[in-house]
């Protein structure tokens, strides 16, 4: 055994005592997941504080007895509860066993279960289920009015305001986290960039590298430059996406085409780049399968031509009063909520956190590159989360120059683009990566070279369980701006 | 007033297809060959495609492009029987069209597949109401769909537009291996629809259940374990090409002008 970790190894009570006592002095509650090891399941509270992530590690023997409930420390933690309970059977004494990810009874149809009464007591300062006269659930979804994932929300409201809002992620699970277990360490990266498609190198960068922890050969730079080019444009995808949801839902028809435009020309650059438009298939564990297949010159210029045209429209939108106005002091997160919840990603950047793993906790070739000062954001609305985006494309773009510029000093890897990565010890090990929406983690255990349990958590899942408090004094047709400004994949929420 | 002019700036950029090629399309890598004859390492193929794709019949290699992830593996490691076609046209209207090289068809079979389709899509003109439902994707088909309306795919000037109401749809296009959680709402959607209608299952996930398949949460073998699946469009996710041409297959079964497969 070799873990690239060191747990602290704790009985239930300590546990909970341990993370209570971390998040005291001041630690983010990043995750709380679980691996199988043999009939066992023990729980890893993960943590992250001053550029590391301190991990401690809960045997529960057979897991009869439920282990104490997280919900004291953040009321994030209730999500991850119901979540270890749907995936792996475990309870805590304060879970709800409302279904979060997994909806056991399948046969029970959605409607059937709106009888008025509260359906979900939530703890701790999320608001909890209304009741009153005049007071009504609207089920949004799961088959959404458009080209969108599949989710529901329940929103509670006597008519126009909206009084709370439940999400329901349950209807797309579809086992991806239970699907890597036996699997070769290969298999899994193929499976990571499918678990949240959208954001698929972020993720499978951040498998790739808990890999790599366990494994001798070092990644070559060049192909963790590869591995920055593509995860850098892929926010760009993401964060067009986001704003064109937006355009979308304040009439900007024109605003709409001309980013729909450029996000089609991001996709055909990394399709250019790899082969595929999702640079599928690129990140594999020891570098990159496929090199840039394109010049570095040829790629930067297109860069270039691409950060004008989109620079030159966003600045134009961001002058657009029509545009403007309707973002702002919509689905406002304050401060003190994004600190209690460990908003991740934009949504936390823009109530006035600074994290960014890429920075933070920074890995891969992000250690070579300068970052672009950030510009502290904290009104926490739309607008605020839209700027983060207008500002993180640009910072992107910063990161793609630096990073191909690099490159086309650099002769390829001399030993290939691909480490094989044929000394993967046994252990467990830990992997994190910064995806559009935000961190995105991996812990991962190897037994005889192959896969014995992988448990994920992406950072859509995260920023989903603040969802509902974003809605302080909003109404019916604010929904679709808040919704488009977390900018969260439902497939990253349920896997 | 500064976006009216913005709007105009960069002149048009809606491609011609499918009046005329687009050479964007073919850059694709949207299908396999498989070369012809007794192939050697036959187990170790067949175990490393992630997926079980690969299969052999008297030692012809056949690779089922329904079950592909495109993730390259046997490309990579046996470049000698398998290559990549830059090919966006995949789209099939049966999955047993979907194996290459391609199975002996039964061309009555295909013809009346054919024949009942087009008595449906006849109904539509050459104009149809697409309905979208998700049953469990990874969130990459829907941004390929939805780019169908972006300005260089257009698909508005074909007739082909997108409705949120299933009572006003012509064609459901379902994307997804089938989590068992949207079934019900699926088959309600599908219910919800009127006749005549036609089924789309875009991307590999909804054609087999990719590397879902063997997922408990998910139905065994795709979408068409649920719904009659009409048109087939295979790919990881495919691309917004490839999703026009199965949309397309289903409006040209009618006026056979370019002999569809």
């Amino acid at each position: 055994m070799a873990d690239s970790f060191t747990a602290t190894v704790l009985t239930p009570d300590s546990f909970a005592i341990w993370i209570e006592a971390q998040a005291r002095e001041g630690a983010r509650f990043a995750s709380l997941l679980a691996l199988r090891s043999g009939h066992e399941t023990p729980l890893f509270g993960i943590l992250s504080s001053a550029g590391r992530y301190n991990i401690a590690k809960c045997e529960l023997g057979h897991g009869e007895t439920p282990y104490p409930s997280l919900g004291s420390v953040t009321p994030v933690a209730d999500w991850y509860e119901r979540r270890i309970f749907d995936l792996f059977g475990l309870s805590s004494t304060g879970n709800s066993k409302d279904p979060l990810i997994l909806q056991r009874d399948v046969k029970r149809s959605a409607r059937s279960k709106y009888t008025g009464k509260p359906t979900n007591q939530r703890r701790n300062g999320s608001n909890p289920s209304v009741t009153g006269e005049g007071i009504f659930k609207i089920p949004l979804g799961p088959v959404r009015s458009g080209v969108f994932e599949s989710i529901e929300y329940v929103v509670e409201t006597p008519g126009e305001e909206i009084l709370n809002v439940e999400p329901r992620p349950f209807y797309k699970h579809r086992g991806v986290v239970l699907g890597f277990a036996e699997r070769s360490v290969e298999d899994g990266a193929l499976l990571a960039e499918r678990a949240e498609g959208v954001s698929g190198v972020a993720h499978a960068i951040a498998y790739c590298q808990a890999i790599e922890a366990l494994s001798e050969p070092e990644v070559p730079v060049q192909a963790q430059l590869v591995r920055v080019i593509h995860a850098e444009l892929e926010r760009v995808a993401n964060h067009l996406e986001s704003t064109m949801r937006h355009c979308e839902a304040a009439a900007q028809a024109v605003a709409l085409s001309r980013l729909g435009l450029h996000k089609e020309q991001v996709m055909r650059l990394r399709a250019d780049l790899c082969g595929h438009r999702f640079s599928r298939g690129v990140v594999s564990p020891g570098g990159v399968r496929v090199p840039l297949l394109l010049d570095t010159a040829v790629t930067s210029d297109r860069i270039s031509n691409l950060e004008r045209e989109i620079d030159r429209d966003l600045t134009l939108l961001l002058k657009t009063p029509s545009f403007v106005d309707r973002l702002r002091g919509t689905g406002v997160v304050t401060y003190d909520q994004a600190r209690l919840f460990g908003a991740l990603g934009p949504v936390g950047r823009g109530s006035g956190l600074t994290d960014d793993v890429r920075a933070s906790h920074s890995y891969g070739a992000y250690r070579r590159l300068g970052f672009l000062p950030v510009r502290q954001i904290s009104d926490g609305d739309a607008l605020a989360r839209q700027l983060v985006r207008v500002d993180e494309i640009e910072g992107s773009f910063h990161l793609l120059k630096q990073a191909l510029d690099e490159l086309s000093q650099m002769a390829p890897p001399a030993k290939g683009w691909l480490t094989e990565q044929k000394v993967v010890t046994d252990g467990e090990s830990l992997g994190w990566a910064e995806a559009a929406q935000g961190e995105v983690l991996y812990l991962v255990a190897v037994e005889d070279g192959k896969l014995r349990s992988v448990d994920l958590r992406s950072a859509s899942f995260h920023n989903m369980a603040l969802f509902s408090t974003a809605f302080p004094k909003d109404i019916a047709t604010d929904f679709a701006f808040i919704e488009a400004s977390f900018g969260l994949s439902v497939a990253g929420v349920s896997s | 007033m500064t976006w009216i002019f913005k709007g105009l700036s960069n002149g048009v950029v809606t491609s011609k297809y499918p009046k005329k090629a687009d050479g964007y399309g073919h850059k694709w890598q949207g299908s396999l060959m498989v070369s012809r004859g007794a192939t050697a390492n036959q187990d170790r193929i067949e175990q490393d495609c992630p997926t079980h794709a690969i299969g052999f019949e008297s030692g012809q290699a056949r690779i089922d492009i329904g079950m592909c992830i495109f993730c390259g593996r046997c490309v990579e490691k046996y470049g000698d029987t398998f290559s990549f076609t830059p090919e966006f046209e995949t789209a099939r209207l049966t999955r047993e069209l979907l194996v290459v090289p391609e199975l002996s068809e039964d061309e009555t079979d295909l013809a009346s597949v054919k024949a009942a389709l087009a008595i449906r899509m006849k109904a539509f003109g050459n104009s149809v109401v697409l309905r979208h439902v998700d049953c469990g994707s990874d969130g990459s088909e829907e941004w390929e769909i939805a780019a169908l309306t972006n300005p260089i795919y257009d698909v508005q000037r074909l007739g082909i537009t997108f409705t949120a109401s299933p009572r006003h749809a012509d064609i459901l296009i379902v994307t997804g291996a089938g989590s068992l959680g949207m079934v019900d709402s699926l088959k309600e959607t599908y219910l919800q629809m009127p006749n005549p209608k036609a089924v789309i299952a875009v991307g590999t996930d909804a054609i087999s259940g990719g590397v879902y398949s063997s997922s408990p949460q998910t139905v065994k073998n795709g979408i068409n374990e649920v719904l009659p699946v009409d048109i087939y469009v295979p790919g990881s996710p495919p691309s917004p090409f490839g999703i026009l041409y199965g949309i397309l297959l289903a409006l040209r079964v009618v006026s056979d002008r370019n002999e569809p497969r």
